[in-house]
């Protein structure tokens, strides 16, 4: 197990470097840089601040500090923020944006999962056929657009939730709504088609030939059967809220990580945008070697080499 | 084939039918030009005039919505047929051929797949600015992937069969093969997939038009007049929520009609 795990981290080191050296790279094919102004600067001053970021360096220098920096968790000064470490503004945006994420992971688990068994059970009835609509109008409905939906009624309408910003629990039903609610979708209708292929399995017949009850079938015998699939698209799921964080942090005025990557994107503030860059590719190769390990607890004929059976 | 699908894909098919019909004739139906102002009339609310009001520098919120459709439908159809072929012939490619390039054409794919959709294509738009054709480019860079794994995987699978060997044993070129013998059994996976990935597209574009690092004006998309609507939308809430609503009801008719071409080309599936 802990050697499956030390494996995969180490393929994931590869990816990192990939998405390191392409930020890198990225950034500096840009056209104008930050420190582009409508009067011009005093050589002297511009040959001071460039000389202040490195800029002056050739590029291959400046890529093997960068990438020096980064190994020792220093992601160097924002452009933008003057005075400010990126590593700091993300330390201080990530948990926001964590605690952000896991709640809509909780709205996006708690409707999805619940829906598609009902939709199953009873399959083929008006429950089911409501089931799978509201699915795939959750799917459809872009999360922007919920989100202003959600603000114009429960703030401006009806005045009982805040409409933006970050300072208490009051400020996390919303955004966290509308983060989740697309994904349920997607969760409903996964959860839908695999227990209705489990509940056709023989096991499931002796379950109910034993006299157990509808409901202890479901759950205990389907349910617990159909997670697998469940979990495997836990991977897609963490890089879909990542970028649908983006938007719904826009939309709320939460200080998190998303925000701060598209404020840094119209400043051109390219350290943030790099550190940024990276913290979610990191989260996003953890998130798929957790996803991997549990799916290798839950379902014994995922061998421990990887290789699916 | 179009009796045989679901009450909703019907109406989506008409629905979708309707709004390309507006989108390219839409000189004739537009009821004023998208810049046209009526300055005595700011922000006012949809009536017989301005079926959908008018924004605040007095243009017919309606007639900009119909040029709107012209570029989100654009971005939405011309991305993803652009993917389709590139990734279309990239996975084939790399099934086909197999082993050692299989390897490192997939090796390719993945790093494009490492990153998110949403945050690679916006990577890729501060290369190359803001407007439709940066747009157009990230958003095509980052899509051709999944066409050319789910093609690769339908490649892999349909060259085991005895058919394909069969034509081998004929002396067929793989040229033939590939277009003429593997090729027609995996278009009705490609349709589907077509349906499904401009749904994707368009709300990629809306969503970056929307945080503001999309489209950029004069032209204006979806995505730009939601935008454009979401800074009033406290007193006028008209402005966002007519063009959220055309975003939503085409993402959910392109679903639709996916959902229905994939059932009715299903043929285990029997409606």
């Amino acid at each position: 197990m802990w050697m499956y795990f030390f494996k995969r981290l180490m393929h994931g080191i590869p990816v990192l470097l990939t998405v390191a050296t392409l930020t890198f790279g990225i950034m500096h094919m840009v056209p104008g840089g930050p420190f582009d102004t409508e009067k011009k600067l005093p050589p002297e001053i511009i040959a001071n601040i460039e000389a202040k970021y490195h800029l002056d360096k050739p590029v291959w220098q400046q890529y093997l500090l960068y990438m020096k920096q980064i190994l020792q968790g220093d992601m160097g000064p924002s452009y933008k923020y003057i005075g400010r470490d990126v590593s700091d503004i993300i330390l201080e945006a990530f948990p926001v944006s964590l605690t952000l994420g896991l709640c809509a992971v909780l709205i996006t688990i708690g409707l999805g999962v619940p829906a598609g068994v009902i939709s199953a059970a009873r399959r083929n009835s008006w429950v089911d056929h409501s089931c799978i609509f509201a699915a795939t109008l959750g799917i459809s409905l872009p999360s922007f657009v919920l989100g202003a939906l959600l603000i114009l009624l429960f703030s401006h309408q009806w005045h009982l939730l805040p409409p933006a910003l970050w300072e208490g629990p009051k400020h996390v039903l919303m955004p966290a709504f509308a983060l989740g609610a697309g994904f349920a979708g997607y969760i409903a209708r996964l959860t839908r088609s695999t227990v209705i292929e489990v509940l056709g399995a023989d096991y499931i017949r002796t379950a109910r030939a034993k006299g157990l009850s509808e409901t202890t079938v479901l759950i205990k015998h389907a349910l617990s059967n159909s997670i697998t699939p469940i979990v495997s698209v836990m991977g897609p799921l963490t890089a879909g809220l990542v970028t649908g964080s983006f938007v719904i942090e826009f939309i709320f005025s939460v200080p998190g990580m998303g925000n701060f990557f598209i404020t840094a994107v119209t400043n051109r503030d390219y350290p943030l945008i790099m550190g940024v860059t990276l913290v979610y590719a990191v989260l996003i190769v953890l998130a798929n070697i957790f996803v991997d390990l549990i799916y290798m607890k839950l379902d014994p004929r995922v061998s421990l080499t990887g290789q699916r059976t | 084939m179009f009796a045989k699908m679901s009450l909703p894909s019907k109406l989506s098919a008409v629905f979708l039918l309707g709004l390309i019909l507006c989108a390219l004739f839409a000189p004739w139906v537009a009821p004023y030009s998208y810049e046209t102002q009526d300055t005595l009339r700011t922000l006012a609310v949809p009536d017989g005039t301005h079926w959908m009001g008018t924004d605040r520098l007095g243009r017919d919120v309606f007639s900009r919505m119909i040029y709107g459709a012209q570029i989100s439908l654009f971005i939405g159809v011309f991305t993803t047929l652009v993917a389709l072929v590139i990734g279309t012939i990239y996975g084939a490619v790399s099934g086909y051929v197999g082993g050692r390039t299989d390897n490192v054409m997939m090796r390719i794919v993945d790093v494009v797949f490492a990153l998110p959709d949403l945050l690679m294509i916006i990577l890729i738009m501060v290369v190359l600015g803001r407007g439709l054709w940066g747009i157009f480019l990230a958003l095509t860079v980052v899509s051709w992937v999944t066409v050319a794994r789910l093609v690769r995987g339908e490649v892999l699978r349909i060259k085991e069969f005895a058919y394909i060997e069969a034509a081998r044993a004929i002396g067929a070129s793989h040229t033939r093969i590939v277009f003429h013998e593997i090729m027609p059994n995996i278009l009705g996976v490609l349709i589907v997939t077509l349906t499904f990935r401009i749904p994707v597209a368009i709300l990629a574009e809306s969503t970056l038009s929307f945080i503001g690092l999309g489209i950029a004006p004069p032209v204006s998309s979806w995505g730009t007049l939601a935008n454009d609507g979401w800074t009033a939308i406290k007193f006028y809430p008209h402005l966002i929520l007519f063009p959220s609503l055309a975003i939503f009801l085409t993402i959910l008719s392109f679903n639709f009609l996916g959902e229905g071409l994939r059932d009715w080309l299903d043929p285990r599936k029997t409606h």
